[in-house]
């Protein structure tokens, strides 16, 4: 099973990655037409609203309470969409080239940052790892479940927690 | 004294804290000689509960001697009684309390206002938990003021350690209501999600009323070891298909009884349905998470039971309620009526037919409570179930 520490300086991280994910995501829906001709891509304006939603769906992943991992994973893999897309758009025929550049830079820092942050979750979890105990001599019965079956049938059931005799299934 | 004490979310401190005293007659002061962390304790420490306030004493489940009895608490306890504490607090004298009814008790919430208007009507008035049951301080901690302690109290017989008695104050009647409320028949398959402490509790609770078949659902495999331990036959929701494997053993029937003990911070599975609840709940707009309950609905054979033991604090959503109404399912849930069960589950521990002691994993000084907070709800270290003596 997955072992996550909520609250430890990755977990935060991730975190803090989720909430920038959503706001990137919502700037990206919002204002995709914008951002599009800022970087001379015009024609990729709804593209970008699909990489916003993209990015919306995984900053709610990482900020519900569960393993960061995946969602972690699912950041690298958009970061790379994200890089093969403006390294189309940076081309000597692409007046807004600078921009890209610029746009090109600031995603390859963010995936060093995801990188990192997903390499720091999966070593936490490579600490956390114990081996699991063994509890199946704990059964707080004197004997074995099976001679215990029905040990407590005199246990008063009180009226109000009977089963209506409507509802009862009749042994077959 | 010492006690720990809620800060906020994932923030509970070992503080010093003025000592309790009499406030009202009916009032005595119990010193700790042990106390455990509960699951509903996870509700808090994780902040999906609403009324906390910095600065409450945490702690529901306790144990200790009476050192100190207000005037009309005398009649029924004296210093140095041993004394088990239920973590529903009750009058004896409402119309609830008459009917056994403990854990929805009229009088004992003193924010009966707040309650009423939340909940229609008020409910109990609990020990270390949300203003809307009382806001009373709680048992993890040097000492209690433990409020209608004349009938708030189960006392322990000598010759009892306080492993074997502690969850006489909630796990156990817990599990055991639970499965009681399912009115248990030699032919009934009873499936119980969540292998927990309650889960545990409950586990043994239906073997002992003589389930046919008792089924364990979780994922984490010490706690699945345990209960196969107890007679369980074990699913592991991340490995096999729960609905599939509950029809196959059932077959193709369904469980007759259904048991919810995760309540509402059941773990997302793949399923569509938990993803969209953590997303929701991530976003504040949805406060517990329904995926067992929409399981069990779906899984539990026509005209059967579902028991709900695990905790749920507001809002669910996309709860398939069709479905239960034409299946014509039977609800029971609430917490637990503690001191309806006391006696006779004292009874079965002293007789050796059951000792609850075997689900404590870990024990350790109040002083290192906060840190086990983390453990037990990150389920490391094989922890299960933690006690802590003050
Ligand atoms: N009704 C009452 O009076 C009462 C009293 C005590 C505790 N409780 C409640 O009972 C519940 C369980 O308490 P606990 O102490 O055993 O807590 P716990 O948190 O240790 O146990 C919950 C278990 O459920 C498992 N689980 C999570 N998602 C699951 C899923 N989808 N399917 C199956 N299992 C799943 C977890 O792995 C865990 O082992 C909590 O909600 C607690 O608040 C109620
Ligand atoms: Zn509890
Ligand atoms: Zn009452």
């Amino acid at each position: 099973m997955a072992y996550y520490r909520r609250n430890s300086s990755a977990d935060r991280l991730a975190r803090g990655l989720g909430w920038f994910s959503i706001g990137l995501g919502v700037a990206e829906l919002v204002a995709g037409r914008r951002i599009a001709r800022w970087m001379g891509m015009e024609e990729q304006a709804g593209l970008i609203r699909a990489y916003g939603a993209r990015e919306v769906a995984t900053g709610v992943g990482l900020l519900a309470l569960g393993d960061a991992r995946p969602w972690m994973w699912g950041r690298i893999a958009g970061d790379a969409l994200d890089l093969a897309t403006l390294a189309s758009a940076h081309h000597d025929g692409n007046p807004r080239r600078e921009n890209v550049a610029t746009a090109l830079g600031a995603v390859a820092a963010v995936t060093a940052l995801d990188v990192l942050c997903t390499a720091m979750l999966h070593r936490e979890e490579a600490t956390a790892w114990t081996p699991h105990p063994d509890y199946s001599d704990r059964s707080g019965l004197p004997r074995p479940p099976v001679a215990m079956r029905g040990a407590a049938k005199d246990a008063p059931i009180p009226a109000d927690m009977r089963t209506p005799d409507i509802l009862r299934f009749e042994p077959a | 004294m010492k006690a720990l004490v809620w800060h906020g979310t994932a923030d509970i401190r070992y503080d010093t804290v003025p000592d309790p005293e009499i406030e009202q007659p009916r009032d005595a002061i119990v010193k700790v000689t042990s106390c455990a962390i509960c699951g509903s304790d996870l509700h808090l420490y994780d902040h999906f509960m609403p009324g906390m306030e910095k600065g409450d004493i945490m702690g529901h489940e306790f144990m200790g001697e009476v050192v100190d009895v207000g005037a009309e608490a005398k009649s029924a306890l004296k210093v140095g009684d041993r004394v088990v504490v239920p973590f529903t607090i009750w009058c004896g004298e409402c119309d609830q309390c008459r009917r056994g009814n403990y854990s929805v008790c009229e009088r004992s919430n003193r924010n009966k206002a707040m309650a009423d208007k939340l909940f229609g009507h008020t409910t109990a008035g609990l020990f270390g938990y949300t203003h809307l049951t009382g806001g009373y301080p709680g048992g993890q901690a040097e000492y209690v003021r433990v409020p209608f302690a004349d009938r708030t109290h189960v006392k322990i017989p000598d010759g009892l350690t306080d492993e074997q008695v502690l969850f006489l104050g909630d796990i156990f009647p817990t599990g055991w209501q639970a499965a009681a409320q399912c009115d248990i028949q030699p032919t009934d398959t009873v499936a119980i999600w969540g292998c927990g402490p309650v889960g545990q509790m409950t586990i043994r609770s239906a073997v002992l009323l003589g389930a046919k078949q008792v089924i364990a659902i979780d994922r984490v495999p010490e706690r699945l070891s345990m209960a196969k331990a107890g007679g369980a036959i074990t699913i592991n929701f991340e490995e096999e298909s729960v609905v599939e494997r509950l029809n196959e053993l059932t077959g193709g029937k369904g469980p007759e009884k259904c048991i919810d003990a995760v309540g509402m911070e059941a773990h997302a599975t793949a399923t569509l349905d938990s993803m969209y609840d953590r997303a929701k709940q991530a976003l504040a707009l949805e406060s517990d998470r329904a995926h067992v309950l929409r399981e069990m609905m779906y899984v539990c054979r026509p005209a059967g039971t579902l028991s709900i033991p695990g905790v749920y604090g507001g809002l669910i959503d996309k709860v398939p309620f069709g479905m239960s109404m034409n299946k014509g399912l039977t609800w029971r849930m609430g917490q637990t009526h503690v001191n309806r069960w006391t006696d006779d589950l004292l009874r079965r521990i002293q007789e050796g037919q059951i000792d609850p002691s075997f689900v404590i994993t870990h024990t350790v000084g109040l002083a290192d409570g906060p840190g086990m907070y983390q453990t037990f709800r990150d389920k490391r270290d094989g922890c299960i179930k933690v006690v802590l003596k003050p």
